[in-house]
């Protein structure tokens, strides 16, 4: 299987450590969208950065409520604040979207494995996200510009619903102003004031101005949105085991013992969440997954 | 620089055309530019021209009673602009607009309905390239309406 970088390891001590809550207060707030927010952590009681791979989640535990995976949306390389972005979807984000600044909630983690970012080394990157799925490759976003000289093009591709909807306008603005990086963002709805592109994120793809022959892409996005990201990424030239995905499932545990989150042979939560497409094709085609 | 008939010949919608339709659509095109704002066309209007667009971008809205005008669709450089002239009652079913300096080759499309009532085979040539594009803003329309981003439960 080629595989992002998958880990079949028995569960040992450090996983059984990894059960444990630890605790982190809350820094920052920001509102991303109307139904988006981001929370800035820092540990409770100090210590050492929280080292974390691009592409990795945590369990954040609202106190009393329940707890919820959410990728990690900040700079692996400055790794002392933690940053998770998610949208008001449930109980349990909900309850964290209440929480004030100095509140302290319960960290598990890091859980999963991380995009490929030091295999596409030499290779041009084609990053596809839509709506919040540009959360979870934010910290690869952040590796590749830090690494910049170690690769050759990349290209950055971004939908969402309405412009309002758009995540990080201001992060992306600033990645738009880049010379080494090509941003281009669209949405399915706009009113005459947008000067932007309008339509679905895959119409973009066979305009991105990569070599498909030696590229290397990171998709993330509802499953709907990768579905058909998928077979555009095809008919540009890139070979199906170039491109990764972030899955996910309902994720509990976060070390692969409770099989809430298994996706055919795997547990998304300890082999994914990033997949290499070939290994999660069938997702893609069976109704029953 | 370029003449059309090279553009033309170059240009992908036209790929694997006989050189003989090449020059005959020649015939029917010209160069033209667009200021920002400035509409291609107008919804209602005869439609009698469509646009391969060569530089910059073209918004296409329609009017939406009290609510201003509305971005369906944008199209950039290389794509084609317009299909109403194929369509009775030949009238554009929406507003094109100019996001920043827009250049393009119009073609006369009520020059070439008729010539392609004369010559079926040059309206075979044209009617297989429309057909994909209209499937592809066919499909590209659906996935629209699919709400493609907003209910993702990634967090």
């Amino acid at each position: 299987m080629a595989t992002a970088q998958k880990s079949n390891k028995p569960v040992e001590a450090s996983d059984i450590e990894q059960m444990a809550v630890r605790p982190f207060v809350i820094r920052q707030i920001t509102k991303d969208t109307y139904d988006t927010f981001s929370l800035e952590l820092e540990p409770q009681h100090g210590g050492g950065a929280f080292e974390f791979g691009p592409g990795q989640f945590n369990m954040l535990y609202a106190y009393g409520v329940g707890e919820v995976p959410i990728s990690i949306s900040g700079d692996p390389t400055k790794p002392k604040t933690l940053i998770h972005t998610t949208r008001e979807v449930g109980v349990v984000t909900k309850a964290l979207r209440r929480l004030k600044i100095g509140a302290t909630l319960g960290v598990r983690g890091p859980f999963g494995n991380s995009w490929p970012v030091e295999k596409a080394f030499g290779s041009d990157v084609l990053i596809v996200s839509g709506g919040i799925g540009l959360a979870p490759l934010r910290p690869a976003i952040y590796y590749i510009l830090a690494n910049r000289a170690k690769y050759g093009k990349v290209v950055l591709l971004y939908g969402a619903r309405t412009p309002e909807d758009i995540l990080y306008p201001n992060y992306l603005e600033k990645l738009r102003s880049r010379f080494d990086l090509e941003t281009y963002l669209t949405v399915d709805r706009a009113t005459g004031s947008w000067q932007g592109n309008v339509g679905v994120v895959t119409t973009l793809i066979a305009r991105a101005p990569v070599d498909p022959t030696n590229c290397i892409s990171l998709v993330c996005g509802p499953e709907i949105m990768m579905r058909f990201t998928l077979p555009e990424l095809r008919k540009k030239g890139i070979e199906d085991d170039k491109v990764y995905l972030s899955m996910e499932r309902n994720m509990k545990c976060g070390i692969g013992l409770c099989g809430h989150c298994q996706l055919g042979g795997s547990f998304v939560c300890k082999d994914g969440p990033v997949y290499n497409f070939v290994d999660v094709k069938e997702v893609f085609t069976r109704r029953e997954m | 620089m370029e003449n059309l008939e090279q553009i033309l010949t170059k240009h992908p919608f036209l790929a694997g055309m006989d050189a003989k339709y090449i020059k005959l659509l020649v015939s029917c095109a010209s160069n033209v530019t667009f200021n920002d704002g400035d509409y291609l066309c107008r919804e209602g209007k005869p439609a009698d021209s469509f646009f391969i667009i060569r530089h910059g971008r073209i918004s296409i809205e329609t009017f939406i009673p009290q609510g201003g005008s509305a971005v369906i669709q944008s199209i950039e450089e290389g794509n084609i602009l317009g299909w109403s002239w194929l369509v009775p009652p030949y009238r554009w079913h929406f507003d094109a607009r100019a996001i920043g300096l827009t250049r393009a080759i119009a073609l006369d499309g009520k020059c070439l309905r008729e010539k392609c009532a004369e010559d079926h085979d040059l309206g075979y040539e044209i009617m297989k390239r429309f057909a994909l594009i209209i499937a592809e803003r066919l499909e590209s329309t659906r996935l629209q309406l699919l709400d493609f981003y907003g209910n993702s439960s990634k967090k």
